[in-house]
C-alpha cells in the first residue's frame, strides 16, 4: 500500500504572531516556521505503517513557495521515503480548495491508496483540505482520527466528535485526517535530518500537473482580535462566591 | 435568492447550534430554508418548520441519510444547492466533517467559522488560534459557510409556520459504515449550549481529583464539564471535554478554569465567554490574561469551598 502524506509549513504553534501595522496579515519575517502539528501526527503514523509493513512507500507532498520544501525535510527525516513539492506563486492566497486539485493531480500520478492529511493547519484553522481532496477523489473519508487500524482492504477509523466518539469503517482508497490524540509523533534527530538530505526530493509546477487555479476569495484585512477589559483579583474562596451569585442570579 | 442552513440534528431534535446558525444566515440572504436530511427525522422536520425566520423546509429521508456520513449527505446538498445564493451548517464537528465536501464538489471555496457577516459575500473570521482576524470576500457564486454559534443570537425556536417538501434522496454512496457511536449521556448539560462550564486542566492532578473535585462544583452551579487538552491527553477528562483551537469552542455566561495556564490554543476557545472566572497557583499564568475574575490559589485548597457554597443548580 502506498501512503501518501500532505504537510504544510506554518508558523510555529508556540509562537504568538503579530498582526502588521498595514493590516495586510499576520507577520511571518523573522517567525519560526515549522511543520503543521496535526501533519506532523499523520506522517508519523504512515511511518509507523512502514515500520509495520502495512505501508509500502510513504510520500510526502507540499504546496507552496520553495520554502515549504522544509517541512517535506522535516517529514523525510521522520521516515517518509521521499518528497514532492508542487511550488505554487499565484498572486492570490493558497487555498485549501485549490491544495485538494493539486493534491488530486498528484495522487493520480502516484496511484496511492491511502492518503493521511492533519484535520487542520494552525494557521488559517480551515478544517478543509482532506474533506475536499475526498470529495474530488469520490473517496471516502475520514475526520478527526483519533484511531486507525488497516485490515482486508478497509480501513477502521475511531474519529472524535461533538460529544463522543465514532468508529467507521470504510474501503481503501480512503483519505484519513489526523487529530492530535492519533499518536505521539517521535522526534526529528540531526543524523536523521542529515539522511533526509539524501533523500529525494521533486519539484513539480501546477502547470505540470495539468491544474490550473483562480482566485474564489480576497482576504480584505487582518486585524487583532478586540481585547477583554481588565479583569481583577479577588483575595478568596469567599470573594469569588460572591462574584459567581451575583453574575448567576443575572 | 434565499440561503439554505443544514440542520445539525440526532434524528429527534434540532441541534441548538443549528439556531444560531439561521441566525447568521439571516445576516446574510432575504429567505432562509433548512434542509433536515436523515432517516425517520419527520419530527425534526417539523420542529425546523418553527424556527423563525425559516420559510420553507426541504425534508431528505432515507436510511442511507440516518448516519450523518459526509459521503451521502454531500451528494444530497449538492442536488439542490442550485436555488441558494448561500449554504451554512454549524462549525460543529458535524458541519466541518460534511460542507468542505459539499463546496468541492460545487468548486467553490469554503468560508470556516465565521463570526460576524459584513455583507453578503463578506465575512470576519479567527485565523491563527484566533490570535488574529481575517475579513474576507467570497467571489463564488454561492458562498459555503461554517458558522461559529457563540458569535451569533440563535434564531427563535418557534414562530414560523413553514412549509415542508418532501425532496428527491440522491443514490447511497455505499461507502462508508457507522459501526459505532458514543456519546457522554450524563445528566450534565450539554457542554456545547450550557449557561456555566467549569473546566479543569493539569493542575487537577488525576481523574480521581478531577472528578472529586470538579464533579460537585459543576453540579452545584449546573454547569457542564470541560477540559484542557493536557488534562484528556493525561486521562483526566474525555476528548469530548477538551476545549480549544481543536477542542469546542464555546461563550458560556460564567467559565470557571480550574488549574489551567491559559495557553493560547486554549483561549482560542474560550475567551468570548461573557465572564471568565480562573484559579491558578501561578500569578503570571496567561489565563489571568482574559479573566475578569481570578484568584491565585491552590486549587486543593479553594475548589471544595466553593462547591458547597451552591446549595442548588443555578
Ligand atoms: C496544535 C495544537 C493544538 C492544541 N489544541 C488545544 C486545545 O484545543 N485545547 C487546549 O486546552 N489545549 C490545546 N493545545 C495544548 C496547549 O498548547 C497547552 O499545552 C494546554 O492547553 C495546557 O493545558 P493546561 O493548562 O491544563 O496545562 P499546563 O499548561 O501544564 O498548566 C497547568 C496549570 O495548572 C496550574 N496548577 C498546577 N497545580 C495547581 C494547583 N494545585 N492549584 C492551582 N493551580 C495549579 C499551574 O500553575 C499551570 O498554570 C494544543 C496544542 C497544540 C500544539
Amino acid at each position: 500500500m502506498k501512503v501518501l502524506v500532505a504537510v504544510k509549513r506554518v508558523a510555529d504553534s508556540n509562537v504568538k504572531v503579530r498582526v502588521r501595522d498595514d493590516e495586510s496579515g499576520v507577520e511571518l519575517a523573522g517567525v519560526r516556521m515549522g511543520i503543521n502539528p496535526f501533519d506532523e501526527v499523520a506522517v508519523e503514523q504512515a511511518v509507523r505503517w512502514k515500520e509495520q509493513g502495512v505501508a509500502t512507500e510513504v510520500v510526502c507532498v507540499t504546496c507552496g513557495a520553495a520554502a515549504c520544501g522544509d517541512a517535506l525535510r522535516t517529514a523525510m527525516a521522520m521516515g517518509a521515503d521521499r518528497g514532492v513539492l508542487v511550488e505554487t506563486d499565484l498572486g492570490f492566497d493558497l487555498l485549501p480548495l485549490h491544495v485538494a486539485k493539486l493534491l488530486l493531480a498528484v495522487i493520480r500520478r502516484e496511484q496511492a491508496q491511502l492518503v493521511l492529511l492533519g484535520k487542520q493547519a494552525v494557521d488559517d484553522d480551515c478544517n478543509q483540505t482532506g474533506q475536499m481532496l475526498a470529495a474530488l477523489l469520490g473517496w471516502p473519508q475520514a475526520t478527526f482520527a483519533s484511531g486507525v487500524e488497516i485490515a482486508g482492504g478497509r480501513a477502521r477509523v475511531r474519529r472524535e466528535i461533538d460529544g463522543g466518539s465514532e468508529t467507521l469503517s470504510m474501503p481503501l482508497p480512503a483519505v484519513i485526517t489526523a487529530d492530535l490524540r492519533l499518536n505521539e509523533p517521535r522526534y526529528v534527530t540531526l543524523p536523521n535530518l542529515m539522511k533526509a538530505r539524501k533523500k529525494a526530493l521533486a519539484t513539480l509546477r501546477p502547470a505540470e500537473l495539468g491544474v490550473e487555479l483562480s482566485e474564489h476569495l480576497q482576504t480584505l484585512r487582518v486585524t487583532e482580535p478586540a481585547p477583554r477589559a481588565e479583569g481583577v483579583r479577588v483575595a478568596d474562596a469567599a470573594a469569588l462566591i460572591d462574584v459567581l451569585k451575583a453574575e448567576l442570579a443575572r | 435568492m434565499p440561503a439554505l442552513v443544514i440542520a445539525e440534528h440526532d434524528g429527534r431534535t434540532l441541534h441548538r447550534a443549528t439556531l444560531h446558525t439561521v441566525g447568521a444566515a439571516s445576516a446574510c440572504a432575504c429567505g432562509i430554508h433548512m434542509l433536515v436530511a436523515g432517516h425517520d427525522c419527520a419530527g425534526v422536520a417539523a420542529e425546523a418548520a418553527r424556527v423563525a425566520g425559516v420559510s420553507r423546509v426541504l425534508h431528505a429521508d432515507a436510511e442511507h441519510l440516518g448516519d450523518g456520513v459526509a459521503e451521502n449527505l454531500a451528494p444530497q446538498i449538492v442536488a439542490l444547492a442550485g436555488r441558494y445564493s448561500h449554504i451554512l451548517a454549524p462549525a460543529s464537528a458535524f458541519g466541518r466533517n460534511v460542507l468542505p465536501r459539499v463546496a468541492a464538489l460545487l468548486d467553490v471555496v469554503q468560508i470556516s467559522d465565521i463570526i460576524d457577516v459584513l455583507a453578503p459575500d463578506t465575512f470576519r473570521r479567527p485565523i491563527y488560534a484566533g490570535s488574529a482576524v481575517a475579513t474576507v470576500r467570497g467571489l463564488d457564486a454561492v458562498q459555503v459557510i461554517t458558522v461559529r454559534g457563540s458569535a451569533f443570537e440563535p434564531a427563535a425556536a418557534s414562530g414560523a409556520h413553514a412549509d415542508i417538501e418532501r425532496v428527491t434522496v440522491t443514490a447511497d454512496s455505499g461507502l462508508t459504515q457507522l459501526l459505532e457511536r458514543d456519546m457522554d449521556g450524563g445528566e450534565r448539560p450539554e457542554l456545547g449550549s450550557a449557561r456555566v462550564v467549569v473546566s479543569g486542566g493539569r493542575g487537577l492532578g488525576s481523574r480521581e481529583n478531577f472528578e472529586s473535585l470538579l464533579g460537585p462544583l459543576a453540579k452545584s452551579l449546573g454547569a457542564a464539564l470541560g477540559a484542557s487538552r493536557a488534562a484528556v491527553d493525561a486521562g483526566y477528562a474525555p476528548n469530548e471535554w477538551q476545549v480549544g483551537q481543536t477542542g469546542r469552542i464555546v461563550a458560556p455566561q460564567v467559565y470557571v478554569a480550574v488549574g489551567i495556564s491559559g495557553a493560547i490554543q486554549h483561549l482560542a476557545g474560550m475567551k468570548d465567554s461573557k465572564l471568565i472566572v480562573a484559579i491558578n497557583q501561578d500569578a503570571d499564568a496567561p489565563i489571568f490574561g482574559v479573566a475578569d475574575f481570578g484568584l491565585v490559589a491552590d486549587l486543593f485548597d479553594v475548589v471544595p469551598a466553593l462547591g458547597g457554597s451552591f446549595a442548588s443548580p443555578a
